[in-house]
């Protein structure tokens, strides 16, 4: 469960101290996937910037950034929490006003490829532009990446689908016509090359009839 | 032939995303030309920043959100114009089931009173030890956010200091309250019934007892979307409000519910959805009470984008210190609602249509005939406290509010 409480008041640490080496920069990653946050963690260090931390539960977020106390914050654009994140900044303060998504609103074509990846950031309001642009880089890339690996995993993931219900449309043939195995691929395969469709369609339609006319057996 | 507008339409899984749901499912949209592509988002900002970037063309959007754009509360800020309301009320306040025991050894009564109950509240408030009542609303930019504010101020309890007002996720709501994370919430409909029929939760008051036909969610629109296809925009209109008439009429609730629930939109089960459309909501305990306009799609002139409601949102957002009162401010809150939009894009469909732009809220007691072409009745608009809002004198109203 994700909620906020109430952050205490953070005292005023102003910019001005900090050198612009980019690994005096202090950078929050939210994001309830974790593989995601630590490909970003990773691409972040590399990148030079060491002071990472990463939230992955949104329990007592206020209070959690207010301890870390970041110049900017990376979070999932489709985090259901970002209104709460938004208002923990507007109300309580506890991180120094940090201004939402991007440092320039003129800034239109990195807004744009931030949404269109999925990513939004808040920068601390003060922030050079050229010290926060690197890391929202970094940020989209990295998130575009994973949905890349992750559009990948489901194809794969499709595959295997397909191959299983191959394997049972096969069973069934095999039984209900006592063909042999390779007997009940090519006729799957006939059949599929007749009708101009997919094996996979023929084999999934073959086991939907099965289970429709014989709801008893399983395959 | 007829050229063929391409919308593509955000949306939070609620129940007023139904005027846009539908306007898609019962062909309304279809029937002028519309392709509407309708996409689903988890937050606010997730709706205001894919506005921004023109993935989406319009919203469905909380009521003071693109006046909060416009004034550059947020960013990204798409410059929004807001030509047309989706509805009126529908939010609720729930409490716990040990909070409404409270209330209710104080006189609180399971009749959605917003005087008693806000009274009983300010009992309990008072004599509450130790940590503060933490509330829950949906964004600091909501009508939520304000209608609690002003029923908890006008109860006698100051919502920055005698309670604590968080921000959660609707769907969040009902378990933060049966965890005892938060102690009330004020949100939208289902995540209300939800809440008492799922999390033992109560309801305390309804919007429609706080400020009768009060604005709720509307059309956000990128100002420069608009300008850029004028077409595109009156016929979506037109085809939002054969929408709301459609999601009017009681006996088109039950498919409404039923389409609403669909995975693809509010994804909740229809049961959840029937109460708010009927009215007949639970309260808590089993009781049931009758709000016939708990949520008003279409009459009372529903889907007319009032100026004063701008401005009212406006007012509370210079209240509870938002942003500071300026002529400018006021300028670009009232404007960012155009009614002349309206106007222009239903002017030919023989409705009914408000000939002012602007009305004093909290004027009407009963429904009341007013000037328009065609029959049009609106009110009563009261707020429970009886107080009234007149748009020609945002600044008396500020300056009362203040002290």
């Amino acid at each position: 469960m994700l909620f906020a409480v109430s952050a205490p008041r953070a005292g005023d640490n102003p910019l001005a101290g900090r050198s612009s080496i980019p690994g005096d920069l202090r950078v929050l990653v939210i994001d309830e996937s974790s593989i995601r946050a630590s490909i970003i963690e990773q691409g972040l260090h590399e990148a030079g910037y060491a002071d990472v931390t990463i939230i992955d539960n949104m329990n007592g977020l206020a209070r959690r950034i207010s301890d870390v106390n970041p110049d900017v914050i990376v979070i999932d654009l489709e985090n259901p929490n970002r209104d709460m994140l938004e208002s923990i900044f507007q109300i309580s303060r506890a991180v120094r006003r940090p201004i939402a998504m991007f440092v320039d609103k003129s800034d239109e074509a990195s807004i744009e490829a931030a949404v269109e990846a999925g990513v939004s950031a808040y920068i601390v309001d003060g922030l050079k532009q050229e010290r926060v642009r690197p890391i929202l880089k970094m940020a989209i890339s990295r998130f575009n990446a994973f949905s890349r690996l992750n559009r990948e995993l489901e194809e794969t993931r499709g595959e295997l689908e397909n191959r299983k219900v191959i394997d049972r449309a096969k069973g069934l043939l095999m039984r209900s016509r006592g063909l042999s195995e390779g007997e009940a691929y090519a006729l799957l395969r006939r059949t599929a090359m007749n009708q101009n469709r997919k094996i996979a369609e023929i084999a999934e339609s073959l086991v939907t009839a099965a289970s429709l006319l014989d709801p008893g057996t399983k395959e | 032939m007829t050229t063929r507008h391409h919308i593509t339409a955000g949306f939070v899984p609620l129940l007023d995303s139904a005027l846009l749901v539908v306007a898609k499912e019962k062909g309304f949209a279809e029937e002028h030309s519309v392709e509407l592509r309708l996409v689903r988002e988890r937050s606010w900002a997730s709706i205001r920043d894919r506005l921004a970037v023109s993935h989406f063309d319009v919203a469905h959007i909380l009521g003071p959100m693109p006046i909060a754009c416009n004034l550059g509360l947020s960013a990204p800020a798409p410059n929004m114009v807001v030509p047309m309301a989706l509805g009126l009320g529908g939010n609720a306040i729930t409490v716990s089931a040990a909070l409404w025991q409270e209330m209710a050894n104080e006189n609180a009564t399971p009749d959605l009173d917003a005087l008693a109950n806000g009274a009983a509240l300010c009992k309990v408030v008072r004599a509450r030890k130790g940590e503060p009542l933490r509330f829950g609303v949906v964004h600091p930019y909501s009508g939520h956010n304000y209608e609690m504010r002003y029923w908890l101020a006008a109860s006698g309890i100051d919502p920055d200091h005698d309670i604590e007002i968080v921000v959660l996720p609707p769907p969040d709501m009902g378990d933060a309250l049966a965890e005892g994370v938060i102690d009330g919430y004020c949100a939208g409909e289902p995540w209300n019934t939800f809440g008492v029929l799922k999390r033992g939760g109560h309801l305390a008051t309804v919007k429609a007892a706080i400020w009768k036909s009060s604005p709720e969610k509307v059309l956000g629109v990128n100002a420069r979307w608009r300008e850029a296809n004028p077409e595109a925009m009156t016929a979506l209109l037109v085809a939002l409000y054969q929408s709301s008439v459609w999601c009017g009429r009681p006996e088109n609730h039950m498919e409404l519910a039923e389409i609403l629930a669909q995975p693809a939109y509010v994804g909740r089960d229809a049961a959840l959805l029937m109460p708010a459309l009927s009215g007949q909501l639970s309260v808590g305990g089993g009781v049931v009470r009758s709000v016939g306009d708990f949520f008003v799609p279409n009459a009372k002139a529903a889907t007319f984008p009032w100026r004063s409601h701008a401005l009212w949102f406006y007012t509370q957002m210079v209240r509870w210190r938002q942003i500071s009162h300026s002529p400018e401010n006021q300028r670009i809150a009232a404007e960012t609602y155009r009614p002349d939009i309206y106007r222009s894009a239903l002017k030919t469909s023989g409705i009914a249509i408000p000939s002012a732009s602007s009305k004093v809220e909290g004027a009407l007691t009963v429904e009341t005939p007013v000037g328009s072409s065609g029959a049009l009745t609106l009110g009563p608009d009261g707020f429970f406290d009886g107080g009234r809002f007149d748009p020609d004198d945002v600044d008396a109203y500020i300056a009362a509010q203040s002290s």
